[in-house]
């Protein structure tokens, strides 16, 4: 959309792009008998894709696969039961980003949790989380660090903010994932068969060009680094295809106005300062080694983990399918539930539900009925 | 400071201090103040009747309060029926504590949006409820108005869709004003009185065929409920589509869409192609018409469907508002 005062001309810009994209596609096809398939890594690109109508004006042309980048989606159903029930203890100020509220755990929703009485709060950033454990100093208030590279540094910068101002009574349960880890075991496992991945600028904003540098080196894979416009979208898209069209594999900066090529500094040595490699289980595909971030032992005093133990009952099993649609193996109509058991208002798995998730940009922008 | 005590509400002297301080005295209502109900006289035309309920957070924002906002909301329900509004209800909830003076800001700004269009505010209620029981003030606000322009949703294939400004303004500047985006914006709700702009496009047009103000849920949902009520497909373009750039770069950051943003100073029409031109005239002639447009077009009777057509020429299905708006992690 434009600003009111401008004129309209983005359209042209798009179409002809867009026309070139879908040459590039047919001679793609010609070269090599199928469809090209790219896989976007970001949930932010999902819903991007699907909002502004890239995916469904590319049907037919180029395969787009939505990949484990929905921080929501990716977590556990046993770390999701764990969050939920830390409300269970009283006294204790929960604070969450809006994604996680209406996540279903086996046997209940923050949500549900806050309706009963509990003290769940939506925050938008843990900084503020940190100043509710300022005002309430006779309560534990405990943020839930879920998120990737993008929210990393945001959650050490709350924790260096609760060390300075001493605040005792703040700490966070981290369920954080990192990408490379996954996209390596995506690439390990080959169960998805790829000729590219669109890499996700917020994440490379932080990390740099240079930590995607692996895919084409150690797995011959082309990548590039987007951003979320539909222009964006698609001029990397065309780099894309231009490169799997002369097989060969570089990643390549197409955000470089945000993503430089060794990425925040600052934002990394806050991450590594209070934060370590860890094992973490991820959403239908199970643990991956250090593939996540918790914290060091020197804060352990900021480590819900530590401070307050939580008792889980076994997950309850559901016939979701959330664990394939992230891995790419199956499109979210695909699921028996989808659109039907499973809609944004009753969601049964993480990906219907978050504002990143593929059941939910498919819900949302790709239904026709 | 002086506050709001529970004594406030017990329909004794104090409550009948704050009733004659704060409310007569500002709505100028004394000639109805002196019975248990108000009596008017109303020509006998057909009328209007409306009720809303207005719990927002924070009760002052960037472009207005909550006064106002019970206000111009009651107002603007009336005329998009075509109502001239006409006598208007209110009724306060007020948490004990809450500050006198905040009270008379907003009763006073409630008092101005009505003098606008020279609706009378002819009776009313206190109630003070205990600390802790409320968020500070609610407010009901009851209108009627006269049917000016009774309007017969006739709508044909090939009208046009029009937006009297931009959308979402009022959804951002609730959100910045709360204080907890950590975002600096100027952004200013929209909140205001529709009636004179409405009468102006009535004016230029005797065959607008519906209108809406698409408040909580906004533009597409509105849309959406048009399209099913009336079993139309309209089709939208969304470079067409008024959007500040300033709410188009905080729906970015949050994973909100401006089209679902809550308006409070916004019209939707439905009128004939050959008479869009004359509404936009009309529209565009008053300050809060300015940045009317032409958004889309009833493309087919009978399918009940709001779709939305992209710059990339793909269109895509718009459905109403799906739960709440939560702000994305990443």
């Amino acid at each position: 959309m434009l600003d009111v005062m401008d004129s309209p001309t983005r359209s042209t810009l798009s179409q002809t792009l867009l026309q070139e994209v879908q040459m590039l596609a047919n001679q793609f096809q010609q070269t090599f008998g199928r469809m090209p398939s790219f896989m976007e890594v970001c949930g932010s690109h999902t819903m991007a894709l699907a909002r502004t109508g890239v995916k469904k004006a590319l049907e037919g042309y180029v395969r787009l696969i939505s990949g484990p980048g929905c921080p929501v989606c990716v977590t556990d159903q046993v770390t999701i039961d764990a969050m939920i029930s830390l409300t269970d203890g009283s006294d204790r100020i929960i604070c969450t980003f809006g994604d996680m509220m209406r996540v279903p755990g086996s046997y209940g929703t923050l949500m549900q949790a806050k309706t009963e009485g509990k003290d769940v709060r939506v925050v938008y950033s843990p900084v503020d989380a940190v100043r509710i454990a300022e005002q309430h100093p006779h309560q534990e208030v405990i943020f839930l660090g879920i998120g990737f590279e993008t929210t990393i540094p945001i959650l050490a910068a709350a924790i260096k903010e609760a060390e300075e101002k001493q605040v005792h009574n703040f700490s966070m349960w981290m369920s954080t994932k990192l990408v490379e880890p996954i996209l390596r075991q995506l690439l390990h496992e080959r169960e998805v068969s790829l000729d590219g991945f669109l890499l996700p600028g917020h994440v490379s904003m932080v990390m740099g060009r240079a930590h995607f540098e692996f895919l084409a080196t150690e797995y011959n894979m082309p990548a590039v680094i987007s951003g979320f416009e539909a222009l964006h979208m698609l001029s990397a898209i065309r780099h894309l295809l231009m490169l799997a069209l002369k097989q060969h594999a570089i990643v390549l900066n197409d955000y470089k106005s945000v993503v430089t090529e060794q990425g925040s500094v600052q934002a990394k040595y806050w991450m590594n300062h209070y934060f370590t490699l860890c094992d973490e289980a991820w959403r239908g595909i199970g643990v991956i080694s250090q593939s996540g971030m918790d914290f060091k032992k020197e804060y352990d005093r900021f480590n819900a983990k530590v401070k307050f133990s939580v008792l889980t009952r076994e997950p309850r099993r559901t016939k979701c399918r959330c664990g394939e649609v992230i891995r790419g193996l199956i499109d979210p109509p695909q699921c028996a539930l989808f659109g039907k058991a499973c809609t944004p208002l009753q969601p049964i798995g993480p990906c219907m539900v978050s504002s990143e998730g593929s059941c939910a940009a498919y819900y949302q922008y790709m239904r026709e009925e | 400071m002086e506050r709001i005590t529970l004594a406030h509400g017990d329909g004794g002297q104090l409550a009948h201090q704050l009733i004659a301080d704060v409310f007569v005295s500002m709505f100028r209502n004394d000639r109805h103040a002196k019975f248990d109900a108000a009596t008017f006289t109303l020509d006998p035309h057909e009328l209007a009747m409306t009720t809303d309920s207005f719990v927002v957070k924070p009760l002052f924002f960037p472009g207005g309060n909550i006064g106002k906002l019970a206000v111009a909301g009651t107002i603007n329900d009336l005329s998009v029926v075509g109502a001239i509004p006409k006598v208007m209800t209110c009724s306060f909830i007020i948490e004990e504590g809450f500050p006198i003076c905040d009270l008379k800001t907003i009763v006073q700004s409630m008092a101005e949006e009505a003098k606008k269009v020279n609706v009378e505010i002819v009776a009313g209620d206190t109630k003070v409820v205990e600390r802790g029981s409320a968020d500070g003030l609610y407010i009901n606000t009851t209108g009627i108005g006269v049917i000016s322009h009774s309007l017969e949703p006739k709508i044909c294939e090939g009208d046009s869709v029009i937006v009297s400004g931009s959308v979402g303004d009022h959804g951002v500047a609730i959100l910045v004003a709360r204080g907890e985006l950590g975002l600096v914006s100027t952004i200013e709700s929209d909140c205001t009185t529709l009636y004179p702009l409405i009468a102006k496009a009535l004016q230029a047009s005797q065959r607008i065929r519906l209108m809406r103000d698409p408040t909580r849920g906004g533009l597409a949902t509105a849309l959406v409920e048009i399209c099913e009520d009336f079993g139309v497909t309209i089709e939208l373009e969304e470079e067409r589509i008024p959007v500040k750039q300033e709410v188009e770069g905080a729906c970015e950051l949050l994973g909100f869409d401006p089209l679902y943003l809550a308006n409070e100073g916004k019209v939707v029409m439905i009128v004939p192609k050959e008479e869009e031109q004359a509404v936009l005239d009309a529209l565009r002639s008053q300050p809060e018409g300015k940045a009317a447009a032409v958004i889309g077009t009833v493309r087919a009777i009978n399918k009940g469907q709001l779709l939305l057509r992209t710059p990339l020429g793909t269109t895509r299905r718009l459905y109403r508002l799906t739960g709440l708006m939560l702000p994305r992690i990443c």
